[in-house]
């Protein structure tokens, strides 16, 4: 589609600005004005030209008020019209975030609440609402635990355990917060070996990491076993929070011997997803750990009034302010419609629907972990397709043909040409039939004409992209008219 | 039942059928028993769709400081925000997709940052951009990461002038042992002090991180911060604010080899600190180095034009622990807030609240040096749109005389003196509540002195 800076009209604008009512000062020294005197490169269009721009860009977007998501370890579930408007009122969405305590009691009320209720989901006592994302997160767990480990004069422990299906996340993460990697391997059933944990875990362990349910949707069945092995080796557990979708008033990572998690709101808890993000990931965690998380957290003081409480810099900030706080109301609106009840019928729904695919797609494609029922996503590998030419890829393209989302593919590393698939609890079983349909015909395409799947997608407004060219012929900023390259 | 989950009772026995299971709780088997919950959560709820709009109304009307007319800067800034921008977030079609896994259905994104991209670096004078980060403050400490990488050094000079919240963000990503940050001081004029940075500069100084304008809203000059770093082969990181970019001179143009920066100011509303977007833009050469998602352009095989994430090999799910960061979700709609925005001022409209922002700050800087005690804090340097300034009264009694009148007056500035503040004027800010502003604080001034 043309591009926004093909409009370019002079004297063309989107906007009416009120004119300059007080006096023009002298303007900035020469040496230190714009080069390019008001030519920076903007685009020059009117209102309805850039609405229409906008408007026209969206209808090429696939989304979740459209069709169901599957993205495994992702939770594209529906996200309530209502909370939008809520994070947007004038009260919420107008507050500087340097306002003296004061003067925003009603969004450090929601905090101070959100923190708590936080806290029951997870079985945990402290929680901090600041990160930004779920790897902030985890960046912030990690920093916890070292934080931890330093006050007991262990600051040696720079080990992080973590199995092979993990978050690529969990990896990064640990570099950044100048720690060692140290892989363990899962079992023939998916799970983390605990013997191998056991040969791994030493008196260098700072955390092991762990999702759980893990990434091939299965739970950590033997989790006493595991969360035991670290605590005696003298580590902590941390608990990465992407599936926590399956647990819901089911159980808790506070129950089952972890010390720290993250959660994600913007999977969990119903905030939009936004193409990218944002996100927010609030960290939770024991009581032995809450005196070393991030400031400031909100306090109500004697008098009932919440304060922005700063007292200690155990580690300093993730951001420049508090949180994402219009994410944070989102998700507070979210537990609040559902309450408890509401909450563990997510969650049931959601493994329902999953074991539901499973029963349905089971027979079409290999499931090389099928040792009973998953949680709320399964993986299944398209090896026995990839045999007759047509990898998951092709799959993935396939299925976008049929006017849904493909699965998340080759995740986690441990499965061959892997297809991970999470459906959530908001659909319907009208949904995952459209679903589980596509998912069958493919596979009886693959074997009868796979030139449909492999010359997939032909009904999108694009066909397949050549990604080696990006990277070849790098373009990332339109060129300027003229050409100066930037 | 809630309204967000569809299947009822019935539908869900026919699912259990097909599982081939009776009951629910059999899937629940491999979770241990003794971890089960058998009490429900204690959390209040469920809520009505209309319980939930009076519960928000309530604390919508507890936040009074949502009425102040607001004068407060320091990183985040009120400015107008065109209805249009709005309505195209509330696009279920861009706030409702993922990331943009699979490309051909996912162009609408991809384009649009790939837009924001351009934007990014046509702004800062810079061949490319990323596809955005969490804020300004986690971008200038990624930007102080990717120069320890690309340089190989492990030390970087920060200027003493840099917003101090995002100081201790930067403290809080650099954690490894041999990483060393240095801060650089500021003289009288509040500008970097170039001698004592040359003095500092030397081996193992992967870079210097000066803010543009700096904290206090004053204008650095950039060009001899280039010429030193790179005299040292280090980089010059400038934390810009993007809208002084139209009227001052662009960093790319002076020297500097990475940009970050907030774009809040672009069509992004305050909400008390977040989320806000965070840009990242460099020279080319320095791409690969980049955290981040970057949005490149291609064709189909049909050969038509077409937008996908690209230079994946960085990133955290395909490097795991030798990625660039660990950075994943990022501000995908924050950033598309600040295409439209940008789209809509165009070059004429953003370099008008650009220069509105300049001439309403001065008016009100000089309305207030007319006041008896009232001074500037530093003499005779340029600044754009904010400015630290000392009122004879302590800052928390200044504070609360102007809320009462009804204004948030700036922030507090404690380390320059008890009566500091740092005061901002943005276009949205007219001339009668500048004047209101001043009337009211020679008010309190004047009962101050008495």
């Amino acid at each position: 589609m043309k591009s926004i800076f093909g409009f370019c009209s002079r004297g063309r604008t989107g906007v009416s600005l009120p004119a300059l009512d007080v006096p023009r000062s002298e303007g900035i020294p020469e040496g230190l004005s714009r080069e390019d005197d008001g030519n920076v490169g903007l685009p020059r269009a009117s209102e309805g030209q850039v609405v229409r721009h906008f408007v026209n860009l969206s209808t090429r977007n696939y989304h979740v008020d459209k069709g169901m998501y599957p993205l495994g370890s992702c939770t594209m579930k529906y996200n309530p019209k209502l909370h939008e408007n809520l994070a947007r009122m004038e009260g919420m969405a107008s507050v500087h975030p340097l306002c003296p305590d004061d003067q925003v009691q009603g969004t450090l009320e929601m905090m101070h609440h959100l923190g708590e209720l936080l806290c029951e989901i997870t079985g945990f006592s402290g929680v901090t609402l600041q990160p930004a994302a779920g790897a902030q997160g985890e960046y912030c767990g990690i920093l916890l635990i070292k934080s931890y480990h330093e006050s007991r004069g262990e600051s040696h422990r720079n080990e992080v355990l973590m199995p092979d299906s993990a978050h690529g996340t969990n990896p990064a993460t640990s570099t950044l917060a100048d720690c060692v990697v140290v892989g363990v391997e899962s079992n023939a059933q998916g799970l983390v070996d605990p013997e191998d944990l056991r040969r791994k875990a030493g008196p260098n362990t700072a955390a092991f990491m762990l999702t759980n349910p893990n990434t091939l949707g299965l739970f950590e069945s033997h989790i006493e076993e595991l969360t035991a092995i670290v605590h005696g080796a003298g580590g902590l557990n941390y608990m990465d929070g992407a599936n926590m979708n399956a647990l819901l008033g089911i159980a808790r990572p506070g129950d089952m011997g972890f010390d720290v998690c993250h959660l994600n709101l913007h999977k969990t808890f119903s905030t939009p997803h936004g193409g990218g993000g944002p996100g927010s990931g609030p960290v939770a965690c024991s009581a032995e750990l809450a005196p070393f998380l991030p400031e400031p957290v909100v306090r109500k003081d004697s008098r009932g009034v919440y304060r922005l409480h700063r007292e200690r810099d155990p580690f300093g900030r993730l951001l420049a302010f508090h949180g994402h706080i219009g994410v944070l109301l989102k998700a507070y609106a979210y537990i609040l419609t559902m309450g408890a009840e509401g909450l563990r019928e997510a969650s049931e729904a959601a493994l329902i629907n999953a074991n539901y695919l499973k029963a349905r797609l089971s027979e079409y494609f290999d499931n090389p972990f099928d040792n009973g029922p998953c949680m709320h996503e399964f993986v299944l590998s398209g090896e026995r397709q990839a045999a007759k030419g047509v990898k998951t890829l092709d799959i993935a393209k396939r299925l976008l043909d049929y006017g849904l989302h493909a699965p998340t593919v080759y995740f986690p590393l441990i499965v061959h040409e892997a297809l991970m698939i999470e459906p959530t609890d908001t659909e319907g079983i009208e949904e995952l039939d459209r679903f589980a349909d596509a998912m069958i015909s493919i596979a009886r395409e693959a074997e009868e004409k796979p030139h449909l799947v492999t010359d997939a997608p032909v009904n999108t407004p694009v066909l397949r992209l050549d990604e080696v060219k990006a990277v070849k012929d790098l373009c990332l900023v339109e060129p300027r008219e003229g050409g100066d390259g930037a | 039942m809630s309204r967000f989950i569809p299947d009822s009772s019935g539908t869900r026995r026919e699912l259990l059928r097909t599982i081939g299971i009776e009951d629910f709780e059999e899937l629940l088997g491999p979770i241990p028993k003794k971890y089960r919950l058998t009490r429900p959560l204690e959390l209040p709820g469920p809520m009505s769709e209309l319980g939930l709009l009076r519960e928000f109304g309530r604390l919508a009307r507890n936040n009074e400081g949502a009425g102040k007319v607001c004068f407060a800067g320091a990183g985040a800034y009120d400015h107008f925000i065109p209805a249009a921008v709005d309505h195209i977030l509330l696009r279920s079609e861009f706030y409702t997709a993922y990331t943009p896994y699979q490309a051909e259905v996912s162009q609408g994104t991809l384009q649009a940052i790939f837009e924001y991209q351009t934007m990014i670096a046509r702004l800062t004078g810079m061949e490319m951009a990323n596809a955005s980060m969490y804020d300004g403050a986690s971008a200038a400490a990624e930007a102080c990461l990717m120069a320890m990488r690309s340089t190989g050094k492990d030390r970087v000079l920060v200027a003493g002038s840099l917003n101090p919240r995002w100081l201790q963000v930067i403290r809080t990503y650099i954690r490894r042992k041999d990483f060393r940050l240095d801060g650089i001081p500021f003289g009288s004029d509040g500008r970097l002090d170039i001698d004592a940075t040359a003095g500092m500069a030397g081996e193992g100084v992967a870079a210097i991180l000066v803010q543009y304008p700096n904290y206090y809203g004053l204008v650095e000059d950039l060009e001899p911060l280039a010429e030193l770093a790179h005299s040292e082969e280090a980089l010059l990181v400038v934390a810009a604010d993007p809208v002084a970019l139209p009227m001052l001179r662009s960093p790319g143009d002076a020297g500097a080899d990475i940009v970050v920066g907030e774009g809040q100011s672009m069509g992004i509303p305050l909400s008390y600190g977040g989320p806000y977007v965070g840009f990242m833009a460099a020279a080319m050469k320095l791409a690969r180095k980049m955290p981040g998602r970057i949005i490149g352009r291609t064709e189909d095989r049909a050969g038509q034009t077409g937008y996908v994430m690209t230079l994946q090999t960085r990133e955290q799910h395909i490097r795991r622990e030798k990625a660039t960061s660990n950075i994943c979700s990022n501000q995908a709609l924050m950033a598309l807030a600040n295409t439209v925005y940008l789209s809509l001022m165009g070059e004429e409209g953003f370099r008008e609240i650009s220069s509105q922002c300049y001439h309403r700050s001065h008016y009100l800087e000089e309305g207030l040096l007319g006041i008896p005690g009232v001074r500037r804090v530093f003499e005779g340097t340029p600044f754009f749109r904010e400015f630290a300034i000392s009122f004879p009264v302590s800052a928390d009694r200044f504070l609360e005389g102007m809320l009462e009148a009804g204004i948030l007056p700036g922030v507090p500035l404690t380390e320059l003196g008890d009566g500091a503040m740092l005061v901002t004027a943005t276009e949205k800010r007219d001339r009668s509540q500048l004047d209101a502003y001043v009337g009211k604080a020679a008010e309190i001034c004047r009962g101050g002195a008495s």
